[in-house]
């Protein structure tokens, strides 16, 4: 199946097969997930790419005889080596579990239990699943940490997964999850929440253990590069069905669903400015899909058939690709557009809203988060703040806002110094900086409809009278690209990307001159992500606005900022104009931040080998 | 507080039915259970008998009508109490102001108590202190006798006794509510209003309050239950209504010392009082459960009192 690499000349026989998979919600014929097929072999590794909503963790559950409670097994087969997963007995899967098949979490810090030595939990797991007769030696528990790239020191088996950080959490719960040589491994996102560097160490870890051991891999993820990386073959998942299957270079190289091709598109690269693509809507609910294609609502290339019946497989490539669309076989002409622009020069007019850092220390009680930062983000530009988890860079933006108050040093703003709390500022600073928080599922007041809650700046700050206000509300939602039938809706009936447009919103309507951005697209799957940051740097323009943009995302600085500020352990390593820092980065730490992205491009030059 | 990278799934659809008026829909759903409608039947027996008694009585309850401790008879179905009152018509008349008090009680104490733990939660620092310490200095009192040692230096005033019993639950209230009040002030929404320099009055009023519905609709409940009881009890030892107004409490010391001779004197006031407390405590708990049941209301909820003495600054 998988060209180029070694071990394609000894084929392996399949070692997973799931057939027409399906869960249902429980006691309705409402599927969540149905028709999932795939086949994995012994040494592979299956990237289930998806975003949320799309089923991935559903089926990754099923593939351990495992549902969410609600949800029920509606028909199909999981056939680990022959035998059929679902099919067992609660006693045999507990037999099965963890030592023939084991999962990997999301959140190892949740996983493990905290109050147990690690070394204790991980003899516990080879205790459970081994003959009474044989000794469960130390020097095993050793040996599974080293796989893992972990030194089973006696002070680290004593450690409590608090005592670690989150990479070796992560190795932790891989060490134990490969400790019972399964032959089925589950991975539900395991490096969400890691640095890229600890990132990529923990995924050539997983890659050579599934590679030395034999064991079959299914990796889900919403991350499509790191499935790039690490996946010889891509389901990519879609309201509960896989739309293309295939193997990874096909999939990335010469996409043939108009799903996978927008997911793609919608993914930003640090090698190129470029306008992101996202895709507009919303997939469809269980019990709200439609009859036909369940994309086409959304599809660009969508024609009268696809909303009669749903489309069946198309076999591509000997039937080594599967795609679920009827114009797979037609060549790939359409939606194709020049998507590479030219970085926008700052702007040289003179106006207000200069915000001007300098000597700036904050300290969270007595524990120093940064040192000295010295920065400027002049009228209409782009700042980019870049730094991995802990860098200080949310802290540096609370300062700016003054949500932070324990800080030193001067950061002015059009001139004037501004205080270090929001309390202690006046009302016109407060109203010209304006701050959208990361999370749009938290920073929406669940009780307030829409329009309350983008009015409520406007009553504080304005003087306007209730119509004018209303008039204001409505045209800003217009401006995000939200009509005014959400007035009176309430968050919970958004999606992600309808939130966060909701919160930029309510931050522009009272017309700031700064827009300091932490983080705003983090919680959202890439194709909004991709809506969100256009719809930014539209409005920067139209606007005027001088913003400040957190990311942990080097690729994103590369789309949105013209200067952009590497963070450090809370000092700053570099800065410059973004195409200076990203193509010709001087210092080391940055250089090393960027090698270790995963980037779609090397997929598809590396047929998803490791450099 | 999001892992940078991870995509976070919208609430289930189901949950969104709660919203609006989230505590009407709580109550809604919990009398909808079968401990709920009990516990609701039972409120509403003896309710319809304080609030309809008074004008459905036969006699006048301050009337001497038949011979004092005399057995049931056909003008008296309850027959006489000490005094030869229709026992009767005491019972029909002599159940609204306890209510009333209670009720009153615990409005009283929830709204003190609620507005003392939201402020000491979110304002924090030293008007945490203040206000915290002077609740522990509250609770080490007995309530109870700290209300008949107010009532005893006063006198049986109504009000008086009002306030005594709604104070006696103010400190618990707030215990309540401050651990509840200390997860909502840290979340973005609130802080979206604070970065506006929007006075902390305003943000707890607007934005904190109405998260707050469901753990002080619980509470509400349970004072009730609580006031009722002491407030019946107070009557009982004599600081409640003067003597010749009609008065369950009141009844059931009057005439225990012919318990051999009437029992119904005695036995339907205490019977109505039980039945009463019974009643809100199951429907209070039915809301409890229906409240905590919900998922999300689940962390607004705390149900262990105080366990949060000092937050970590």
């Amino acid at each position: 199946m998988m060209v180029g690499a070694a071990h394609a000349l000894r084929p392996q026989p399949a070692r997973l097969v799931v057939e027409n998979l399906r869960i249902v919600v429980a006691g309705t014929s409402t599927d969540v997930v149905d028709e999932v097929s795939f086949t994995v072999r012994a040494g592979e590794v299956l990237g289930l790419v998806g975003e949320s909503g799309s089923g991935k963790t559903t089926v990754a559950l099923a593939l351990l005889g495992y549902h969410r409670r609600g949800l029920a097994v509606g028909g199909g087969r999981v056939m680990l080596d022959g035998s059929d997963l679902l099919a067992m007995s609660a006693e045999e899967l507990q037999g099965v579990r963890g030592a023939m098949v084991s999962y990997v979490p999301q959140d190892p810090g949740s996983a493990l239990n905290p109050a147990l030595p690690v070394g204790l939990q991980l003899g516990e797991i080879l205790g459970a699943h081994q003959d009474p007769g044989v000794s469960r030696d130390a020097d095993r528990v050793t040996e599974v940490l080293a796989e893992a790239q972990l030194d089973a020191t006696r002070e680290f088996l004593r450690r409590y997964p608090h005592q670690l950080s989150g990479g070796q959490q992560q190795r932790v719960a891989i060490a134990m999850a490969f400790a019972c040589r399964p032959r089925l491994i589950v991975l539900d996102e395991p490096t969400t929440g890691l640095d890229v560097t600890t990132q990529r160490h923990v995924l050539e870890t997983i890659r050579s253990l599934c590679r030395s051991y034999g064991v079959a891999a299914v990796y889900v993820s919403h991350d499509l590069a790191v499935i790039g990386q690490l996946a010889q073959q891509v389901a990519v998942m879609y309201a509960g069905r896989v739309v293309e299957l295939g193997p990874t270079e096909t999939i990335f190289g010469a996409p043939a669903h108009p799903y996978t091709r927008a997911l793609l598109r919608a993914v930003p690269s640090p090698e190129r400015s470029e306008v992101l693509e996202g895709i507009e809507g919303q997939a469809p609910r269980p019990g709200r899909r439609p009859t036909g294609c369940f994309f086409a609502p959304r599809c660009p290339d969508v024609l009268p058939i696809c909303r009669e019946s749903p489309p069946p497989f198309v076999p591509l490539l000997a039937g080594a690709h599967l795609v679920r669309c009827v114009r797979a076989e037609e060549p790939v002409t359409r939606s194709v557009i020049a998507r590479t622009v030219p970085a926008s020069d700052p702007p040289t007019s003179l106006s207000s809203g200069t915000l001007e850092v300098r000597d700036l220390s904050a300290r969270y009680g007595p524990a120093p988060v940064l040192y000295e930062i010295d920065l400027r983000v002049g009228p209409e530009q782009c700042v980019a703040i870049v730094g991995e988890s802990g860098s200080g860079k949310t802290t540096l933006a609370r300062c700016v806002v003054g949500l932070h108050d324990n800080w030193t040093g001067n950061v002015d703003f059009c001139g004037e110094p501004l205080a270090c709390g929001a309390r202690r500022r006046t009302k016109g600073s407060l109203q010209r900086i304006q701050y959208v928080f990361q999370n749009p599922y938290t920073s929406l007041n669940p009780r307030k409809t829409v329009g309350q809650i983008i009015d409520q700046p406007l009553e504080h700050f304005s003087h306007f009278s209730p119509i004018e206000r209303e008039r204001r509300v409505v045209a800003e939602l217009e401006d995000v690209s939200l009509s005014s039938d959400f007035l009176g809706r309430y968050p919970d009936q958004l999606s992600g990307g309808e939130r966060q447009r909701v919160a930029l919103a309510r931050a522009l309507v009272v017309e700031p001159e700064l827009l300091v951005c932490d983080e705003v697209t983090s919680a959202l799957d890439v194709s909004v992500q991709a809506i969100i940051v256009e719809l930014l740097r539209r409005l920067q323009r139209e606007r005027n606005l001088a913003m400040l943009f957190i990311t942990h995302n080097l690729a994103l600085v590369r789309s949105i900022a013209q200067t952009v500020v590497v963070l450090s352990a809370g000092k700053v390593v570099e800065q410059g104009p973004v195409e200076e820092v990203l193509e010709r980065p001087r210092e080391t730490y940055t250089i090393r931040l960027l090698e270790d992205i995963p980037k779609l491009a090397e997929t598809r030059t590396n047929g998803g080998r490791w450099r | 507080m999001a892992v940078p990278g991870t995509p976070i799934d919208a609430p289930p659809p189901g949950i969104a039915r709660l919203r609006r008026h989230e505590w009407l829909s709580v109550l809604s759903r919990a009398v909808r259970t079968r401990r709920g409608t009990v516990g609701l039947s039972l409120m509403a027996l003896v309710v319809a008998i304080a609030v309809v008694g008074p004008f459905i009585a036969p006699n006048s309850p301050t009337e001497f009508v038949t011979a004092p401790f005399s057995g049931p008879a056909p003008g008296t179905p309850l027959g006489g109490d000490a005094l030869g009152r229709d026992v009767l018509s005491r019972v029909l008349a002599g159940g609204w102001l306890i209510l009333l008090m209670a009720a009153a009680a615990t409005l009283f104490g929830v709204g003190a108590g609620a507005a003392a733990g939201i402020s000491a939660a979110y304002l924090r620092g030293w008007a945490d202190a203040l206000i915290m310490r002077s609740v522990d200095v509250v609770l080490a009192f007995p309530s109870l006798v700290f209300a008949l040692l107010l009532v005893s230096i006063i006198g049986p005033k109504l009000w008086l006794i009002v306030l005594a019993v709604g104070f006696s639950h103010a400190p618990q209230v707030a215990r309540v509510l401050r651990s509840s009040t200390l997860d909502i002030s840290e979340r973005d929404f609130v802080k979206a209003v604070e970065l506006q320099g929007v006075k902390p009055r305003l943000i707890m009023a607007r934005e904190i309050l109405p998260s707050l519905i469901t753990p002080l609709t619980v509470e509400a409940g349970l004072r009730l239950t609580y006031s009722i009881i002491i407030v019946a009890g107070l009557s009982f030892l004599g600081f409640g209504q003067p003597p010749p107004a009609p008065n369950w409490g009141l009844m059931i010391n009057e005439n225990r010392i012919g318990l051999q001779l009437n029992p119904w004197g005695v036995v339907v006031p205490a019977a109505l009082i039980a039945v009463l407390t019974i009643g809100t405590n199951t429907f209070s708990d039915a809301v409890a459960r229906v409240a905590l049941g919900v998922g999300r209301q689940a962390e607004e909820i705390t149900p262990l009192e105080g366990h949060v003495l000092v937050a970590p600054r």
